[in-house]
């Protein structure tokens, strides 16, 4: 943790800038520089990143904890200690307390009651809609797109929505490595063996010499590219899109509510 | 045409001509064999440093010798014979962070700096350690972009470092212990050293990194013996000086212009050309409004006195953060003496380099920053690419079309090779007030959706058209430099962790090697007991490669 000047501030339960909209503003700013990059701007969730503007977060609750977090990381997650993502200056503790008011100010209470039914929305996703082909979530499910279990409590509403209605406008993020700037997107992919044989999924992993394929049998190839006859990648993500005369609102909030009722287990 | 080295009999150590004819006679022997000329240990005397073409076994600078070429001679290795390389040796350093080391490797010794200054010598034909050091930093260090280290210098019976607590150390090439040690600047105000410092006669010359903080950036060198400092080259005039003017109030005070990537050395006119980064704060011109001297430019100094001759700049008053901070590469072509930049704004410049002219400017990235150019032929920035208060796309971002990732140029293809990306940011704006030590860029950057995915590219320029010959494409983006060699190959890595040998005529892939981690590192060649090897930083690891 940075210690100097502000050190005194460090020791403090509770933001010392705590309702200061000057202190705020500043967060803005430090948070779009050292933050936006995986939580996305206006802190509402990136490919990576929660959505921070649920009041009820995941792995925070006081100041001090988010304090804690923004300082040391969180092991076993992609987010980084304080000054270790090797992109920009990491934070003094003012900065951080001015990104903790800045994301108390945007923080909205969860509505009184979810718009959809979970009930009926866990019945839509594992039935009719057809969604436990592909994601799996809590152990059970299909494995050609992105595990489920925690994007209700790391994603907005409206993220949601969007990957449903038009999954190809931002392709889920996939492996991350340690060392590496991007992570893999679900790209999908056509390609012909040296055999002969036709494949079509999603890229696991790739670089310039070799890709690790899922096909929609959930089968997984290991290929070098060079002895492949043909190989295509497209940013048409192989989810269809679920127009509302597939899935209705009403049934998308329903899968909503499903997905946020784990997600904030 | 003038020679690129000639040196008169005080140079060259005066030694009786019937002793140079027989050196000369031994020089070209051992070059063609490969066999050591000196024994490990010996002193790395500046005629060495001018001379490092009649050792091409050893790689004595960053970029390997004064020009920047970062070309090897070495051809034992070639395009023949590249599809049988494979790895010799693993040296773990066992820390995190990226490394973006260049080894330098003298008489069988491989030198190479790691993460939080970190500094050994390793057996060059085994990877096994000689020496380790590591600096104590203080614990309020706040480098930006990781606790990282370029590399060293080496000169006389020491290596030279600059660290992240802005001092410069002198280490014993031998045992690594600390000779000596000078604070250059002040940590707690920004001021930081990433780059490699470069050994000119009893110098060593080093630039400071810090342009995020709004330090005062300069350009220093130290006599290699002591340690006492003999010139500054402040990159901000203050009063009084000519550029001065060039800055709005007192923004000089805090006005950037780092020196965080290594220059290179012309011994004929005794000139360093040392590059320099962004203006402060690095994305919002207001409060500094000119053309903020000599931020984002080239200088032209004398070696000896630190006088400046000339000054060329690329980006004027700098709102991107588009560092010029990119290796200068000399090259002679056609009884012209030029130096060229593949620039981080996304263009390729070719000048004069007796005169600092402008020869020509030619984009070899995606820009959408510069439509014109003015009547010298120099881009001119849209007035519409400014910051906004509300955010909008220019390309390239902020990372640049290359960054400090060190560009090859190779002699026997012509072709300039570069580390390059497309990627465009949304560039906003707000104030910030200066404090000492903290972030100072008046604004933030975000990458934008509208060019996803970015793309990454090894691409080869012409400098006499300043075209792209040939391009290969990686996977995504790369932050890995770029080696060419006599064997006609051309050595990079990738994000994806790949070390990769490419046909330098052609960029036709002939080899690659998975190495486990991604590159932010530039790779070198040397040669030991006749054997050539081909380094190269990756993960937290130096790998070294060579025949069966």
């Amino acid at each position: 943790m940075v210690t100097g000047v502000w050190s005194d501030l460090a020791a403090d339960d509770r933001n010392p800038l705590a309702g200061d909209p000057k202190a705020a503003k500043a967060g803005e700013y430090e948070f779009r520089i050292n933050c936006a990059l995986c939580h996305g701007l206006g802190a509402r969730g990136g490919g990576r990143g929660p959505d921070l503007t649920r009041a009820q977060k995941k792995h925070t609750h006081s100041d001090a904890e988010m304090f804690q977090i923004i300082s040391s990381g969180i092991p076993g997650t992609a987010m980084p200690a304080n000054g270790t993502n090797g992109q920009g200056v990491g934070m003094t503790d003012r900065e951080i307390w001015q990104i903790i008011a800045y994301i108390r100010s945007l923080e909205v209470k969860a509505p009184a009651k979810a718009l959809g039914n979970a009930a009926r929305g866990k019945d839509l996703f594992y039935g009719d809609a057809n969604c436990s082909l592909c994601h799996m979530v809590e152990g059970k499910g299909g494995r050609l797109g992105p595990e489920l279990t925690s994007i209700g409590g790391s994603r907005t509403r409206e993220a949601i929505i969007e990957s449903v209605r038009n999954p190809s406008r931002r392709l889920a993020w996939g492996l991350t490595e340690a060392t590496k700037e991007f992570p893999q997107e679900y790209e999908s992919v056509t390609l012909v063996t040296g055999d002969g044989k036709q494949i079509k999924g999603v890229t696991l992993n790739e670089d310039s010499f070799t890709v690790q394929v899922m096909d929609q049998d959930e089968k997984v190839y290991l290929l070098e590219k060079d002895k492949l006859r043909s190989f295509q990648k497209s940013r048409e993500s192989l989810m269809p899109k679920y127009n509302p005369d597939v899935l209705s609102d009403k049934g998308l909030e329903d899968i909503v509510a499903y997905l946020v009722s784990v997600g904030t287990k | 045409m003038r020679g690129r080295v000639k040196l008169n009999r005080r140079e060259r150590g005066d030694l009786p001509q019937s002793a140079r004819r027989f050196a000369f006679v031994l020089i070209m022997i051992c070059c063609t064999c490969l066999v050591l000329l000196h024994p490990a240990g010996a002193q790395v005397t500046s005629e060495r440093l001018l001379n490092s073409a009649k050792e091409p076994q050893n790689w004595l600078t960053y970029s390997g010798d004064y020009s920047g070429r970062r070309f090897s001679p070495l051809n034992q290795i070639n395009a023949t014979n590249v599809r049988s390389l494979s790895a010799k040796w693993v040296y773990q350093i066992g820390a995190t962070g990226k490394l973006e080391t260049t080894p330098l490797v003298v008489d069988g010794i491989l030198y190479a700096t790691g993460q939080d200054d970190r500094a050994f010598a390793l057996d060059a034909r085994t990877g096994r350690p000689i020496w380790l050091y590591q600096r104590q930093l203080p614990s309020d260090i706040r480098p930006c972009c990781g606790r990282v280290n370029r590399g060293l210098a080496i000169s006389g019976d020491k290596v030279f470092i600059g660290t992240l607590d802005a001092h410069v150390i002198a280490l014993d090439s031998k045992t690594g212990n600390v000779v000596w040690d000078v604070a250059a600047a002040d940590y707690r105000t920004g001021h930081s050293f990433t780059v490699a410092p470069l050994a000119v006669k009893n110098l060593v010359v080093i630039g400071a990194s810090g342009g995020e903080y709004g330090i005062r950036g300069f350009i220093d060198a130290y006599d290699a013996a002591t340690g006492e400092r003999q010139w500054r080259f402040y990159t901000v005039p203050g009063p009084g000086e000519p550029g001065h003017e060039t800055w709005e109030g007192d923004s000089w005070k805090v006005g950037g212009a780092p020196a965080w990537n290594t220059g290179t050395y012309d011994p004929v006119t005794n000139q360093i050309f040392w590059p320099t980064g962004n203006p402060a704060p690095s994305n919002r011109g207001e409060g500094r409004a000119g053309d903020n001297l000599y931020s984002n430019s080239l200088l032209a100094l004398n070696a000896d006195t630190g006088k400046m001759n000339w000054y060329f700049q690329f980006t004027k008053h700098d709102e991107h953060d588009w560092d010029a901070t990119q290796v200068p590469v000399m090259i002679d072509s056609g009884g012209k003496h030029l130096i060229a930049q593949a620039n981080r704004n996304g263009f390729f410049y070719v000048l004069d380099r007796t005169t600092g002219k402008l020869v020509s400017a030619n984009a070899y990235g995606k820009i959408t920053w510069s439509d014109t150019k003015d009547a010298e032929g120099r881009p001119i920035a849209k007035k519409e690419a400014s910051p906004t208060l509300e955010g909008h796309t220019v390309c390239p971002g902020a990372l640049g079309t290359t960054n400090f990732m060190a560009p090859a140029y190779n002699p026997q293809t012509s072709l300039f090779y570069v580390t390059a990306r497309d990627q465009c940011d949304i560039f906003s704006t707000a104030p910030q007030p200066y404090e000492p030590g903290h972030a100072y860029y008046g604004s933030a950057y975000f990458p934008s959706e509208e060019a996803r995915p970015y793309a990454g590219f090894l691409k080869a320029i012409d400098p006499a058209t300043g075209q792209v010959k040939w391009q290969f494409q990686h996977t995504s983006p790369t932050w890995s430099g770029v080696l060419s060699t006599a064997g006609g190959l051309v050595f990079t890595g990738d994000a994806e962790g790949n070390f990769i040998a490419l046909d330098a005529a052609s960029g036709k892939p002939l080899w690659h090697f998975q190495m486990g981690g991604a590159v932010y590192a530039a790779p070198m060649a040397f040669a030991v007991d006749g054997k050539q090897y081909v380094a190269i930083a990756a993960g937290s690891a130096i790998y070294a490669f060579g025949l069966p």
